[in-house]
C-alpha cells in the first residue's frame, strides 16, 4: 500500500476525469462545441509523451556516466510507453481536427513537427535494431536520443510558435491559457494531466521490470 | 598542444589528404552540376517556389553524400592513435570546421551554377546568398554529428538517412522560409526571427555534439 499509492492514485484521478470530462458542463463555444471535452484527453498525451522522453534523456545521460545496462533500459522503455502516448495523441488530435477544422491532417507546422519528431524516435529504435553488440548499441543510442532531444523541443514548440498555426498560442492566435480555458475547464484539465502523466510511469515501470526480468533469464541461460 | 592547436592541426591534415586525392570534392562537385543540369532539362523553366524548393532539394543530398565521407577514412587504427595523442573534443571541433568550410566551398560552387543555368530573378540576392551560406554551415553541423553516430554502426548510408533527416528537417523548413523572404525581396528585418532561430540551432547542434562526441568516441 506504501508503495502502490501512487498507481490507486493514478486510478483515481483517471476516472475522475472520464467522468467529469464526459458529464461536467463545459463553455460554450462557436465551433469548439461540445468537442471542448477532448481537451481533456488530447493535451495530457503530449504532457505525458514529453514527460517520459525527458525521463529518457535522463537515463540515457545516466547510462552515459555509469555504464550500467539498467539505465539503458529505462532509457528505451520511457522512449517506447512515450511513442505509444505520441500515438494516442496523434489520433486522438486527428479526431478533434476533423470536427473542428474539417480535416484530419490539415497543413499546420505544429501537426508536421510532431509527425517528424515521431519519426526521429522511430529512427533512434531503428538505429538500436540496427547495432548487435549490446554495450555498443546502448551508447550509440544514448547519444542519438540526447541529441534529438532538443530538435524534438524546437520541433513541437518553438517552430509552431513562428509561423501560423491552427493550433492555439502560435501565430497571432491567442493560447488557450487566457480565453478559453476558464475556470470550469481548469480543474479537470490539471488532474487529467497529472493522472495521465502518473499512468504513463506506470507503464513504464511495469515495462522495465519485464525487461529486466528477461535480462535475467537470457543471463541464465 | 591546447585544443585550439590540435583543431588547427587536425583541420590541415583534412585539407591536405584531400587536396592530394581530391576524390570526396570532384565528386560531390560532379554531382552537383549534373543534378544542376538534369533539372534544368527535366524542368527548363519553373516558377519562384519550386525553383527554391529545387535548390535546398540538391543541397540537402549534396551534403549528405559530401559528409558521409568524412568519418569512412578513418581507419580503426587511426583512431586508435588519435586517441593517444589528442583531446576527443578536438576531432569533432575540427570535422565540425572543416565540413564548414568545405560545405560553404560546394554551396557557393552548387548556387552560382543554379542560378546562371537556372535563370530566376531574386529579390534580395546578398540576403539569399547569406542563406546559402548559413544553410550549408548548418547542415555540416547536424550532419557530422550524426556521420559519427553511423561510423560506429558500420557506416551504414541508409541508416545515415534514417537518422538525419528527422534531425534535418526543422532546419530545412526554417531555411526555405528564409530563403523564400530572400527572393520576393521582403524588407530584411522580417528575417531576423528566422535567422536567430538557425543561429540557435547551430548553437545547440555544436554544443551537444562537443558534449557527446567524447562517449560515442571510446569504444
Amino acid at each position: 500500500m506504501r508503495k502502490s499509492w501512487w498507481k490507486i492514485l493514478a486510478v483515481v484521478l483517471i476516472s475522475l476525469v472520464i467522468i467529469a470530462g464526459l458529464l461536467a458542463p463545459v463553455p460554450v463555444l462557436p465551433i469548439l462545441h461540445e468537442s471542448i471535452r477532448n481537451v481533456y484527453f488530447h493535451v495530457p498525451m503530449w504532457t505525458a509523451m514529453l514527460v517520459l522522453y525527458f525521463i529518457s534523456v535522463i537515463y540515457s545521460i545516466k547510462y552515459l556516466n555509469t555504464g550500467k545496462q539498467e539505465y539503458d533500459f529505462m532509457a528505451v522503455e520511457a522512449v517506447n510507453t512515450g511513442i505509444t502516448f505520441c500515438f494516442m495523441g496523434l489520433a486522438t488530435g486527428m479526431l478533434w481536427a476533423n470536427i473542428t477544422w474539417g480535416d484530419p491532417w490539415p497543413n499546420d507546422p505544429k501537426l508536421n513537427g510532431s509527425a517528424i519528431a515521431t519519426l526521429m524516435y522511430l529512427a533512434y529504435l531503428v538505429l538500436r535494431n540496427a547495432l548487435e553488440e549490446e554495450q555498443k548499441r546502448a551508447k550509440i543510442s544514448a547519444v542519438y536520443n540526447i541529441f534529438s532531444f532538443p530538435i524534438m523541443i524546437v520541433l513541437l514548440y518553438i517552430l509552431p510558435k513562428l509561423t501560423d498555426s491552427l493550433h492555439p498560442g502560435s501565430g497571432g492566435n491567442s493560447t488557450f491559457g487566457n480565453l478559453d480555458m476558464n475556470n470550469q475547464l481548469r480543474p479537470v484539465f490539471y488532474t487529467a494531466v497529472i493522472g495521465w502523466i502518473l499512468i504513463g510511469t506506470w507503464m513504464l515501470s511495469l515495462r522495465y521490470r519485464m525487461r529486466l526480468i528477461e535480462s535475467k533469464q537470457n543471463e541464465i541461460n | 598542444m591546447n585544443l585550439l592547436q590540435q583543431v588547427k592541426t587536425l583541420v590541415y591534415k583534412d585539407a591536405i589528404l584531400e587536396w592530394r586525392s581530391k576524390y570526396a570534392i570532384n565528386s560531390i562537385l560532379l554531382y552537383v552540376i549534373s543534378t544542376v543540369f538534369v533539372c534544368y532539362q527535366a524542368f527548363k523553366s519553373v516558377d519562384a517556389t519550386i525553383w527554391n524548393a529545387l535548390f535546398w532539394i540538391i543541397m540537402l543530398f549534396a551534403s549528405v553524400n559530401a559528409i558521409n565521407k568524412s568519418f569512412i577514412q578513418e581507419s580503426q587504427q587511426r583512431q586508435l592513435y588519435y586517441y593517444s595523442i589528442v583531446n576527443p573534443r578536438a576531432i569533432i571541433l575540427s570535422k565540425i570546421f572543416y565540413n564548414m568550410c568545405l560545405m560553404a566551398f560546394l554551396a557557393v560552387i552548387a548556387f552560382l551554377t543554379y542560378s546562371v543555368v537556372f535563370r530566376n530573378p531574386l529579390g534580395d540576392p546578398s540576403l539569399y546568398f547569406f542563406t546559402v551560406i548559413l544553410g550549408s554551415i548548418s547542415f555540416a553541423s547536424v550532419f557530422t554529428m550524426v556521420s559519427g553516430i553511423t561510423s560506429k554502426a558500420g557506416n551504414n548510408s541508409t541508416l545515415m538517412a534514417i537518422l538525419s533527416f528527422p534531425v534535418i528537417i526543422p532546419l530545412l523548413i526554417v531555411l526555405i522560409k528564409l530563403s523564400q523572404n530572400a527572393m520576393q525581396g521582403i524588407d530584411r528585418t522580417q528575417s531576423i526571427n528566422e535567422i536567430v532561430v538557425l543561429i540557435a540551432i547551430n548553437i545547440i547542434t555544436i554544443t551537444v555534439s562537443l558534449l557527446l562526441f567524447p562517449y560515442l568516441w571510446r569504444d
